[in-house]
């Protein structure tokens, strides 16, 4: 179960997140929009959700993330963080993240 | 806030359902959009022997397939038109020696690969070298949660203990685990037990999935037929372990549609949503669809193009959105929502794959197979006409200990 309980992220500030390998954010040339390719599943992702995901690289910091939205978008940083948590942690749950892990073994 | 994810379907439960939102604005029946996922049947060999076999009566032999470059410019023509992800099948996909380079060029042509497999053929090092050459998730077929049940199913020696095996090869791997459970009378007594063991495999997702009676599973159908009341026990079952195993397990569970008042939204509806490609090239609606006589399948060594075949051929057009439709289908209102069910299933059952799939109670010979099912799951006879390319085998009395 140990390695279930390792799927399933807890997002924060420090996070970097990263999609695992067997989801793939995807432009689908053919239908014009922006689709997320999992097991047996396809899902079109909404604009903020994708721009989200692009900034999940495994090295960025959720911290860096939220500061580079708020400068971006010129809102106020307390209620973007809340927002961007808030988003990594459902599409964690979903299983579309995870956490970039140091290489410890 | 939390992102909209619209889900644009379930491709497990429903092989085939691929498409909704994706294709929202106009009516996918009218505007025959290009599947999102295709299923790739690129052999018919397969050393298990299981009785509900889905592929169909007469398999193609192994000198029929397409070879390795035809397969490498079908993978190239679906992704230019639009298709996103390909399920490698079979028979057993990986009794193709050129597995390993089929999945890179899908990789290679940015398709997002499927392994469907009985994993029996399978070395730690292959299923690495998958892997590498980039291979997105992996389902193994379990025919039971132990190898007494399970080895007599698919007729072949040691071949549970093998499946367990590679699954945890899988999940070492990092990859993605789909148990897939086919289940029948034989071993719904399992579900419980089928489910730990899903569990303890760290599998992401379990499809539970009731035969559906066609071809091989048909011939077998008094073997395999369950009782009504295990089909209430096992929803019972599937019921509560969706709620336990929230976000450890995800499971997806399909009923055995004789006992269903309502049929099943084949395949998503005819020529609608999924395509798939027999070993030797052929563009079918499902993989049953060469059941039903009397259609012309095209195959991709024809001279036209895979969209030509799946927007204009005879064989997709044939049970296309609802013009086709008789009475009771044609006037119900759930005509959009099921599109009259399994055109297989009303050919094998009424001889007429226009008629009502008769798993609909609005179908006039409902009553007659619901009471049939009742009384072959009674008559409890358990013997198995295993699948091969001899037409099959009858289990030896020696054999079946049920």
């Amino acid at each position: 179960m140990a390695a279930l309980r390792s799927r399933n992220i807890s997002v924060s500030e420090t996070s970097r997140p990263i999609l695992p390998r067997h989801a793939k954010l995807k432009f689908d040339e053919t239908r014009q929009r922006w689709v997320i390719l999992a097991p047996e599943r396809v899902l079109a992702p909404d604009d903020i959700a994708v721009e989200v995901l692009q900034l999940c690289d495994g090295v960025r910091s959720v911290e860096q993330m939220i500061d580079r939205l708020a400068e971006k978008y010129a809102a106020d940083r307390g209620a973007i963080g809340t927002d961007v948590i808030a988003m990594l942690q459902d599409l964690a749950d979903k299983g579309f993240l995870t956490e970039a892990r140091e290489k410890t073994s | 806030m939390s992102p909209t994810l619209t889900d644009a379907g379930v491709a497990a439960s429903d092989p085939s359902d691929g498409l909704a939102v994706l294709e929202q604005r106009g009516s996918t029946a009218e505007t025959f959009g290009i599947p999102l996922a295709v299923l790739a049947e690129v052999t018919h060999r397969c050393p298990l022997q299981c009785p509900y076999c889905s592929n169909p009566v007469e398999l193609e032999r192994g000198g029929s397939e397409l070879t390795t470059e035809e397969w490498k410019k079908v993978l190239t023509e679906l992704a230019e038109i639009g298709v996103l992800q390909i399920h490698f099948s079979g028979g057993e996909p990986t009794a193709r020696k050129d597995l390993v380079e089929l999945v890179q060029h899908a990789s290679d042509v940015g398709l997002y690969s499927n392994l469907i497999t009985s994993a029996v053929l399978l070395t730690k090092e292959r299923l690495g070298a998958l892997a590498d050459a980039g291979l997105c998730h992996v389902q193994i077929s379990f025919q039971g949660n132990e190898p007494v049940v399970a080895d007599r199913v698919a007729g072949l020696k040691n071949a549970h203990q093998k499946k367990i095996e590679v699954a945890r090869w899988t999940r070492e791997l990092d990859l993605p685990l789909t148990v897939n459970a086919v289940m029948h009378r034989q071993n719904l007594h399992q579900l419980s037990d089928i489910i730990q063991m899903a569990v303890d495999l760290d599998a992401d997702r379990l499809e539970v999935a009731n035969v559906q009676y066609y071809g091989w599973a048909l011939k077998n159908r008094a073997a395999l037929m369950p009782t009504m009341a295990q089909i209430e026990e096992a929803s019972r079952i599937v019921e509560e372990a969706e709620v336990q195993l929230k976000g450890i397990l995800a499971i997806d569970y399909v009923v055995p549609d004789y006992y269903a008042l309502r049929p099943k939204k084949c395949m998503g509806g005819w020529g609608r949503q999924f395509f798939n490609i027999s070993p030797a090239g052929k563009i079918l609606p499902c993989h049953a669809a060469e059941t039903i006589t009397g259609l012309e399948f095209l195959s991709v060594r024809s001279n036209h193009s895979i969209a030509w075949i799946w927007q204009n051929s005879e064989a997709f057009n044939r049970y296309r959105g609802t013009g086709w439709m008789k009475e009771p289908c044609k006037s119900c209102e759930f005509r959009e929502i099921d599109f009259g069910g399994c055109r297989c299933q009303a050919f094998a059952l009424t001889g007429d794959a226009g008629n009502t799939d008769p798993a609909c109670t609005l179908s006039p010979a409902h009553e007659e197979i619901f009471k049939q099912a009742e009384r072959e799951a009674a008559a409890d006879n358990n013997r198995f006409l295993y699948r091969n390319f001899a037409g099959g085998t009858l289990e030896t009395e020696g054999e079946h200990g049920a």
